[in-house]
């Protein structure tokens, strides 16, 4: 229960960021999406956002910043493994199910679907 | 004839013979429905893109004018037209399918004064029988256009404005009963710094208000001279924006005399934002409900000073800023 709290309170806190980003500092939706993401790959590579992961759970992976955190710690994990090379490849090592399954549910959608606008 | 440094007076005063006004399912339920002579059920016409949709609209709206004129696409000399998409090709794909020699313009938003006070001139001077001036915009193909990705729904500020979908058209002839044009006030880009896309009616309001003092000095006239100036597409964020800078030029305006087309097609509904804005916005609400208006009786002279917003996708990726124009059209109808 207490997990599902500090669930609520920093996945908000994160989107309540992603909120004053576009209010007050007037940035585009792209923007402001490319900033959490970039946030998230720098605590990602100083290791603070397992951390926060293991504190709110859902709260911390479902923002975007997320992604940003899997990007960083595939390069990191792929560098320690076979060195620079594996900087490159480790990006889309942990990322690789969240992008392919884009891909594929969202071609399945425009089979069924049309756009409405 | 030129008048000042910008301006022109159409001493021939070329006829609006008929004008057409069409509308997309949302608009079928705004607040001038009546002044719309036809609307699309849905958003695709038939047509398996929304850009074809548009080309679809634009053709209605100009085939609704032939109607009403009588006339037939080969009756008319030249066709004027401009649109949102890239390279104007709902315009020339509308020109393709009606056959009529066509001067593509692009003005943004202004397209549709920019295109009356063009074809004006050319009847003025003689140049032709007939011209139809037209324009469209699509909701759905400019927020494709301009705000890709659309997908995921971002928020949009407060300040940001609903593309009508829609389509106006006139045809201008030597004579006949009908509203005349006499006289026009061609805008300068004016760019004040703006860069938000989603607060066009800011970065507007400025070259709407340049325009309306440049036609008042030019023409050396008062506001009370018109029964009725209406701006564009500023919304009520720009309109209000443009009412101060009015004031600070000392040009005072009697209450009810301002206007702007983004105001009134939808009023305050909240799913619009701060109002409307597209090419069809001036359009169809000049060419239908205004145009009406006077048909009526219920006014004589009118200043339509159409807004537009000179961004590219790529320019504002490039974090340029967004440069306004406005174009001025003099519209009277003595009977």
């Amino acid at each position: 229960m207490e997990k599902l709290i500090w669930a609520f309170l920093i996945g908000g806190g994160i989107c309540a960021v992603g909120q004053i980003l576009m209010d007050a500092l007037r940035m585009t939706p792209a923007h402001t999406m490319t900033t959490m993401v970039v946030i998230g790959a720098v605590l990602g590579g100083l290791g603070w956002y397992d951390k926060l992961v293991d504190f709110a759970g859902a709260g911390a992976t479902t923002p975007i910043s997320s992604f940003g955190n899997a990007l960083a710690k595939g390069a990191i994990l792929e560098a320690g493994q076979h060195g620079w090379i594996g900087v490159l490849t480790g990006i889309f090592e942990l990322t690789s199910t969240g992008i392919s399954a884009a891909i594929i549910f969202g071609f399945i959608a425009s089979l069924i679907f049309k756009p409405k606008g | 004839m030129l008048v000042g440094r910008q301006s022109w007076c159409f001493d021939s005063k070329p006829v609006i013979i008929s004008s057409a006004a069409v509308g997309g399912p949302f608009e079928s339920k705004c607040l001038l429905a009546d002044d719309f002579d036809e609307f699309a059920e849905d958003l695709w016409l038939g047509e398996d893109s929304f850009e074809k949709a548009e080309v679809k609209l634009l053709e209605k709206a100009c085939e609704k004018a032939l109607e009403k004129a009588g006339l037939k696409s080969e009756d008319v000399n030249f066709m004027i037209s401009g649109d949102l998409d890239n390279q104007i090709t709902s315009s020339s794909f509308s020109a393709r399918g009606l056959k009529i020699p066509y001067i593509g313009i692009f003005g943004a938003c202004s397209t549709s004064m920019e295109g009356l006070a063009l074809a004006s001139k050319i009847m003025d001077n003689g140049g032709a029988n007939y011209v139809l001036a037209a324009t469209a915009s699509h909701n759905a193909a400019a927020e494709k256009q301009f705000r890709y990705p659309t997908e995921y729904g971002a928020q949009k500020p407060p300040t940001s404005q609903w593309t009508v979908t829609g389509a106006g058209a006139v045809i201008l002839g030597r004579k006949g009963d009908g509203p005349r044009v006499v006289a026009a006030t061609i805008g300068k880009v004016i760019d004040m710094g703006i860069s938000d896309p989603f607060n066009l009616g800011a970065a507007m309001a400025p070259a709407a208000v340049d325009t309306i003092e440049v036609h008042f000095n030019e023409f050396n006239i008062e506001p009370d001279f018109y029964d009725l100036i209406a701006t564009g597409d500023l919304g009520f964020t720009g309109y209000s924006i443009a009412n101060e800078l009015l004031l600070k030029k000392g040009i005072r305006l009697r209450e009810n005399l301002f206007t702007d087309c983004g105001m009134l097609i939808y009023g305050k509904d909240p799913k619009v934002f701060s109002g409307a804005s597209g090419c069809a916005c001036s359009a169809t609400v000049t060419y239908g409900h205004l145009l009406n208006k006077m048909r009526k009786g219920e006014l004589k002279r009118i200043l339509v000073i159409a807004t537009g917003a000179l961004l590219s996708p790529m320019s504002y990726q490039q974090k340029e800023s967004i440069p306004g124009i406005a174009h001025g059209v003099s519209i009277e109808y003595f009977y």
